[in-house]
């Protein structure tokens, strides 16, 4: 059995965690341009010129894209194959991510619920991540990683369909869900649906359908269809960058589709906004 | 058509009503920080009549909490926050002399109508733009409520720090009016 050492793992998402602050990746920065090009609104316009002018100057001179530096999100890929020696996946994931915030000068921006007090000195800085697991095939820890803002999560919804509600009862309610949050998730935005599966299954679905390179369908062409045909109803909203109005408000939908229950069609829309930082790392 | 205006603090009525919505400002001069914590403690002083750590007369609120600085720098990236949470406390402020509030996102009926009443604007700043936001304040200190970190109350020196009005004093509302010219219905 393969062996990988905490201190690695620690190390390995420290790095990334910095990184990803201040370099807006690929697929996000060439939507951005995209829809640069394409917009109508001269008003929306001037802001995507700001957008890519700060995604600029973050990556040059190493400062945060936002101020919201985000709760850290992570799907992991373990091959059943491999051992962790000297702590747990969990633990060095969490170290990783508190010392990447440390090190960055990011924000600590975990709190209690109902108290609001911060957490950093209670549980550390900006912990806990959230973290979700699969065991795969092989030797390898697959880790992918988004700084989730709360903007965008703030507008996101979950709701469970009747089945007769059908694809358009979801095409509806994604629509009312952007719809209402106009400028708030600080649009343009890539949109993740999880449809089907059990409530918290779609849920999870939706986020982890925003962690795919942006505008990359979905592999099955009947699903990659309707993702389609949920951008072009979308973009009709005329919400535009940060809600200024403009033909661009959406820069990719991305659906994730799970077989459900006889009785139900859950549906989840979670929302992410054109700062889309996201990573990713094998060891 | 949105006109460039330049703007220094503090603001006053004439500045104010020459505001329309759509219109980009590059303000300079001194700003203050506060997000919900510090509007709170805002909104309690004025309601104990007790002294309030800046003066309202003409200021210019920014809602915000930006990231630690590195050495050497004021401030981290400095982005607005999301608006709508500080709407319970904001036209008590503008009653009493809030000129400006600059965040993301919309506002409530009470905040726009304050604007009409008591001649005050609410600024739009880029979302996400934290990083180029940042560079243009020049100078920061926290002059208030240091105990709650990013949230405390910090004076701010900005130079042509770019905004978009939202609503004027007028009762326009660009992300409804801006929505409306492009939304495209069936
Ligand atoms: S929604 Fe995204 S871009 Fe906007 S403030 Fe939050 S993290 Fe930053």
């Amino acid at each position: 059995m393969r062996e990988i050492a905490y201190e690695d793992i620690v190390k390995a998402v420290k790095n990334m965690v910095i990184h990803t602050a201040t370099n807006l990746p690929e697929d996000a920065l060439r939507k951005l341009k995209e829809a640069h090009e394409k917009e109508k609104s001269p008003v929306a316009k001037k802001v995507l010129e700001q957008l890519l002018e700060n995604a600029e100057i973050a990556r040059t001179e190493k400062r945060p894209l936002c101020q919201d530096t985000g709760l850290a999100v992570y799907f992991v890929k373990m091959g059943q194959d491999v051992h962790v020696t000297g702590g747990t996946l969990t633990d060095a994931i969490n170290k990783g991510t508190e010392e990447g915030y440390v090190e960055g000068y990011l924000r600590a921006s975990t709190c209690d619920c109902f108290t609001r007090a911060n957490l950093k000195d209670v549980i550390g800085y900006n912990l806990p991540a959230v973290i979700h697991y699969d065991i795969v095939e092989g030797d390898k820890i697959e880790i992918e990683y988004a700084a989730k803002g709360g903007g965008s999560e703030n507008v996101s919804r979950a709701r469970v369909l009747a089945p007769a509600q059908g694809p358009q009862g979801v095409i509806d309610f994604v629509k009312e869900v952007i719809s209402e949050a106009g400028p708030n998730p600080c649009p343009p935005i890539i949109v993740g649906v999880g449809i089907g599966g059990t409530f918290e299954k779609a849920a999870v679905s939706s986020k982890y359908a925003l962690f795919r390179e942006a505008g990359k369908p979905n592999p099955d062409p009947a699903v990659a269809e309707f993702e389609k045909e949920l951008l072009f109803e979308l973009n009709k909203l005329g919400i535009g960058a940060m809600g200024m109005g403009g033909t661009e408000t959406v820069l990719a939908v991305h659906v994730e589709k799970n077989p459900c229950h006889i009785a139900s069609l859950p549906v989840s829309v979670n929302v992410q906004c054109h700062s889309s930082r996201h990573n990713h790392i094998t060891l | 058509m949105s006109q460039v205006h330049y703007l220094t603090t503090p603001l006053t009525d004439e500045d104010i009503m020459n505001l329309k919505a759509g219109d980009i400002v590059y303000l300079s001069g001194t700003i203050f920080t506060a997000r919900d914590a510090a509007h709170k403690r805002l909104v309690d002083l004025i309601e104990s009549k007790e002294e309030l750590p800046f003066p309202l007369q003409g200021a210019v609120i920014y809602f915000v909490g930006p990231t630690p600085p590195k050495p050497g720098e004021p401030i981290g990236s400095a982005g607005p926050t999301t608006s709508y949470r500080m709407d319970s406390y904001s036209p008590t402020l503008i009653k009493y002399g809030l000129k400006g509030m600059i965040g993301k996102g919309k506002r409530n009926q009470a905040v726009k109508d304050a604007c009409k009443e008591y001649k005050a604007v609410y600024f739009g700043a880029t979302g996400g733009a934290g990083a180029l936001l940042g560079k243009l304040i020049k100078e920061a200190k926290v002059i208030a409520y240091e105990e709650l970190g990013p949230e405390a109350v910090r004076m701010l020196k900005v130079e042509n720090f770019p905004v978009t009005v939202i609503n004027d004093a007028y009762g326009n509302d660009l992300y409804e009016e801006g929505r409306r010219q492009y939304e495209v219905k069936d």
